[in-house]
């Protein structure tokens, strides 16, 4: 068995899954369930000024039957009174002190209303604060939130203020609604964060209701732009990750990855891209807090297959695989193969391709059965047909290089090698 | 003893019940719609007689466009809700889903199918516009499953048609022949209100071609005439003893059944049905249905060469009929002028007839069956005879065409009058004559 207990800044915790900052973290009573469910830690809904939700908060994405594929809330940081979620705090950590207790944090912008705030957190005894620069709606028309996080310079101040104050380490989690999450993660680092956390939900309109023709949710007749997260927003997290796991300085610090993760693989392949742990919501939120007895079983069962002792065994493996475009390798060449034996005859791979591709494959009239088969000749290896395709490991790539060179676009060019050759 | 009215009104009903129930949500039939590959030149398309879009209809019920899906359903098949509900779908659409060749369960075509055709019937909706009239009637003589797909396009190219219906109700076999539980008599009477709401289609019942009309008038009223007349008359025995009381053909039998009211129709306390096509089982099921207390299916090839398909078997096993498999009848036997016996010829398998199946050869052997009725599902035969008077080239009753087109001038026909009725589903296609007229 592999030891998949993970270590943050030194805020151990008997798994890398932690609760993020959102409502199944905003009272005792729901952390003391996620504890007993077997969640390794929690970022506890953020703490800050008082303020009043509206009715309704969330909305979905539904994709090809099966529901909130994305997800989006307009809902606000914790409106519950401070002293009980400081008190609610302070007890969830005596009841589980194997599991990590981390407090996100969204001040005033003031130094004195951080360091209060700071001051009152650590005498619950949690073991790490995060800091919330990223909400995109409700906080940022007061200053705060998102509106922090979009401008590098005042997220650095708001981070040097901090660390003046903190005796606990400080994670800072960045928002996506930026071209960039390297320059605030630049910012942050520089001025002392302890580690950062990305991403926080991205500004977002999930659907309209083709009755009343108002956007979801829906508060007495009228939306707001809420924060999106989910399945569907895991791609866009894994690239900014990597952005931030490449960059010398942004690199230099621990990464709690979040966005869409919702079982063990998506864990893995955020840590494969760098993040030391990752933080669950919308997953949670769908299915209750037993999802985490299978993401600890299959972490476990993969790094047993694959070897990996530990989690740092096979963090950040993948970094160094996403490379730039003119580095690729051109003379790196697949082609397709249908394995007639599983075709189902379904033509899904001849439309994508006819219609929309390289018309590379073949069509053999047959009743009720077509037949398809691959013009090598044609097929420059897009993968579309792979994708396509309902049955597993019947369409495969196969490599056929064009040379045994390694060649990529910048020695290409330089030795005037012809283009347009497809 | 032939007797009626054997259950109550409450067994009555639980017996002739749907047997493929509905969906009964938009969310229920999305789950399955949304395994839909939506596959392209798809094969279930390809095995549909009538050649309905089917990934087009199922994914726009995955698009909540149920409109949609029952429009492109009814451009192929006006009698898409029937067809959805009698169609021995194993072996067209369903059966060729590619998901059989994954061992998968394959979409449920029909089922999807009748839900949206349902919800168009039931909601009314007005799916086809009449184009502005072509200044041109036509005859149609059968209110069945082609004369109305015929009555439909022409009426929606604007053509004025008039339907010639022997019966008081339209729908013909639909109405008339097929299984209860599968149809119910009120569906039929809904399905062809529904295709009559089109508009410029008039039908008049009770109007037997040769009786209450002749074609050489229909001839010279309309612009031309369309005749979906159907086959009738059951293939006789031809055994001695097919006189008795007790004897009765499927047909009739079936159509008792549909037209009087299940409580009215008698039914023997050990019936034999002879024959295994589609219409045996109905005659079988439903007699057992009815609370015969033994039901038996006689049939004079083996179980490989059965018309039926398995669905088709599993039901009348799962009804608790009996099977004799090779066994041919010989002779109907009697007292008192009624049914006491079926005796019948063993049968061995012989070489292939022209049918390509091995042919049923007759042994010295025989057994005897102890029944009081005898339903023969032997087949049906053309109106031979009256087709003779009208001066139709035909071969054997089936009139010869050419595209729809006869060899009388403006006389078209099409559906079992011309294929003989040996797939009922084939009658909804859509003919030559509806494209040379629109």
């Amino acid at each position: 068995m592999a030891d998949i207990s993970s270590n943050f800044l030194g805020i151990k915790s008997p798994n890398p899954f932690w609760l993020a900052s959102a409502p199944p973290t905003d009272k005792k009573y729901n952390v003391l369930r996620a504890f007993e469910a077997g969640w390794g830690g929690v970022v506890w809904k953020t703490l800050g000024s008082q303020v009043k939700n509206v009715s309704s908060r969330y909305s979905a994405v539904d994709f090809g039957g099966h529901r909130v594929m994305g997800f989006n809330n307009i809902e606000l940081i914790s409106d519950r009174p401070l002293d009980i979620n400081l008190k609610e705090i302070t007890e969830c950590i005596r009841l589980f002190p194997d599991r990590a207790m981390i407090v996100s944090l969204m001040a005033d912008n003031d130094k004195t209303s951080w360091h209060e705030l700071i001051k009152k957190v650590e005498d619950t005894g949690a073991h790490g604060l995060e800091l919330n620069f990223g909400c995109p709606h409700g906080m940022t028309e007061r200053g705060m939130g998102a509106a922090v996080g979009q401008d590098p310079e005042i997220a650095k101040m708001v981070v040097e203020w901090v660390m003046e104050a903190a005796h606990i380490p400080v994670i800072t989690k960045l928002t996506p609604n930026v071209h960039s999450v390297v320059p605030t993660g630049k910012a942050v680092v520089k001025a002392g964060t302890n580690a950062l956390s990305l991403i926080n939900t991205i500004q977002s309109v999930t659907g309209i209701d083709l009755d009343t023709l108002v956007p979801n949710p829906n508060v007495g007749g009228k939306s707001v732009f809420g924060g999106y997260c989910g399945p569907a927003v895991k791609p866009i997290a894994l690239k900014m990750l990597t952005t931030i796991a490449q960059n010398d300085i942004t690199s230099k610090v621990p990464i709690s990855g979040i966005g869409g993760v919702s079982t063990w693989k998506d864990a893995v392949e955020f840590m494969l891209l760098g993040a030391s742990n990752v933080q669950v919501c919308t997953a949670a939120m769908k299915h209750g807090f037993r999802i985490v007895e299978d993401m600890c079983e299959g972490l476990n069962n993969w790094m047993d297959e694959k070897g990996f002792k530990k989690l740092d065994d096979f963090i950040g493996k993948s970094v160094p695989n996403i490379t730039h475009w003119e580095d690729l390798d051109i003379n790196f060449h697949i082609i397709a193969n249908i394995n007639q034996e599983k075709c189902i005859h379904c033509g899904l791979c001849y439309i994508a391709c006819e219609d929309t591709s390289h018309q590379s494959i073949r069509l053999e009239y047959g009743k009720p059965y077509n037949n398809y088969t691959i013009k090598e000749e044609e097929c420059v290896g897009c993968n579309l047909c792979k994708l396509v395709c309902p049955v597993d490991n019947c369409i495969t790539m196969e490599v056929h290089r064009k040379g045994d060179e390694y060649i990529n676009w910048k020695e290409f060019q330089k030795r005037g090698l012809p283009l347009n050759d497809h | 003893m032939i007797k009626n009215n054997r259950l109550s009104e409450k067994e009555y009903q639980e017996n002739f019940s749907d047997i493929h129930p509905p969906f009964d949500s938009l969310t229920s039939a999305q789950v399955d719609a949304n395994r839909c590959l939506f596959c392209y030149d798809a094969p279930c398309t390809k095995s549909c007689p009538t050649g309905i879009n089917v990934p087009k209809f199922i994914k726009q019920i995955t698009t909540e466009n149920i409109k949609g899906a029952a429009h492109t359903i009814f451009s192929s098949n006006i009698m898409g809700a029937g067809c959805s509900k009698v169609c021995p779908v194993e072996k067209l659409c369903e059966g060729a889903c590619v998901f059989n060749l994954m061992e998968e369960e394959a979409i449920p075509i029909a089922r999807l199918q009748r839900y949206a055709t349902e919800q168009a019937m039931e909601k009314n909706w007005q799916l086809f516009k009449r184009a502005p009239s072509a200044g041109k009637k036509v005859a149609v003589v059968g209110a069945g499953p082609a004369g109305l797909s015929c009555a439909h396009t022409l009426a929606r190219a604007g053509v004025d048609v008039t339907v010639y219906e022997r019966e008081s109700k339209g729908g013909g076999l639909m109405t008339f022949g097929i299984a209860a539980y599968k149809v119910t008599p009120a569906f039929c009477e809904d399905e062809v209100k529904y295709i009559l709401s089109v508009g410029g289609i008039d039908i008049k019942y009770n109007q037997e071609l040769g009786k209450n009309c002749s074609l050489t008038e229909l001839q010279k009223q309309y612009d031309a005439v369309y005749l979906a007349i159907g086959v009738g008359l059951a293939r006789q025995l031809a055994i001695p003893g097919e006189e008795l009381e007790g004897v009765e053909d499927a047909i009739s039998f079936i159509y008792k059944l549909r037209d009087g009211g299940y409580p009215a129709v008698a039914v023997g306390d050990k019936v034999a049905v002879i024959g295994m096509g589609m219409t045996a089982i109905d005659a079988a099921t439903q007699a057992k249905r009815l609370g015969a207390e033994e039901v038996t299916l006689v049939y004079r090839r083996s179980e490989s060469e059965k018309p039926c398909t398995n669905v088709e078997l599993d039901l009348a096993r799962l009804d608790g009929c009996k099977v004799i498999w090779l066994a041919a009848p010989k002779e109907i036997k009697g007292a008192n002028g009624k049914v006491t016996q079926l005796v019948c010829n063993v049968i061995k398998l012989g070489e292939p007839d022209s049918s390509g199946r091995p042919a049923p050869v007759e042994t010295d052997e025989t057994i005897t069956l102890e029944v009081d009725m005898v339903i023969k599902a032997a087949g049906q035969m053309p109106f031979e005879q009256l087709v003779n008077t009208t001066g139709l080239k035909h071969s054997k009753g089936k009139i010869v065409t050419t595209d729809q087109l006869t060899s009388l001038d403006k006389v078209f026909a099409g559906g079992d009058a011309v294929n003989g009725g040996r797939k009922w589903w084939m009658r909804c296609r859509r003919g030559k004559m509806e494209q040379m007229l629109s």
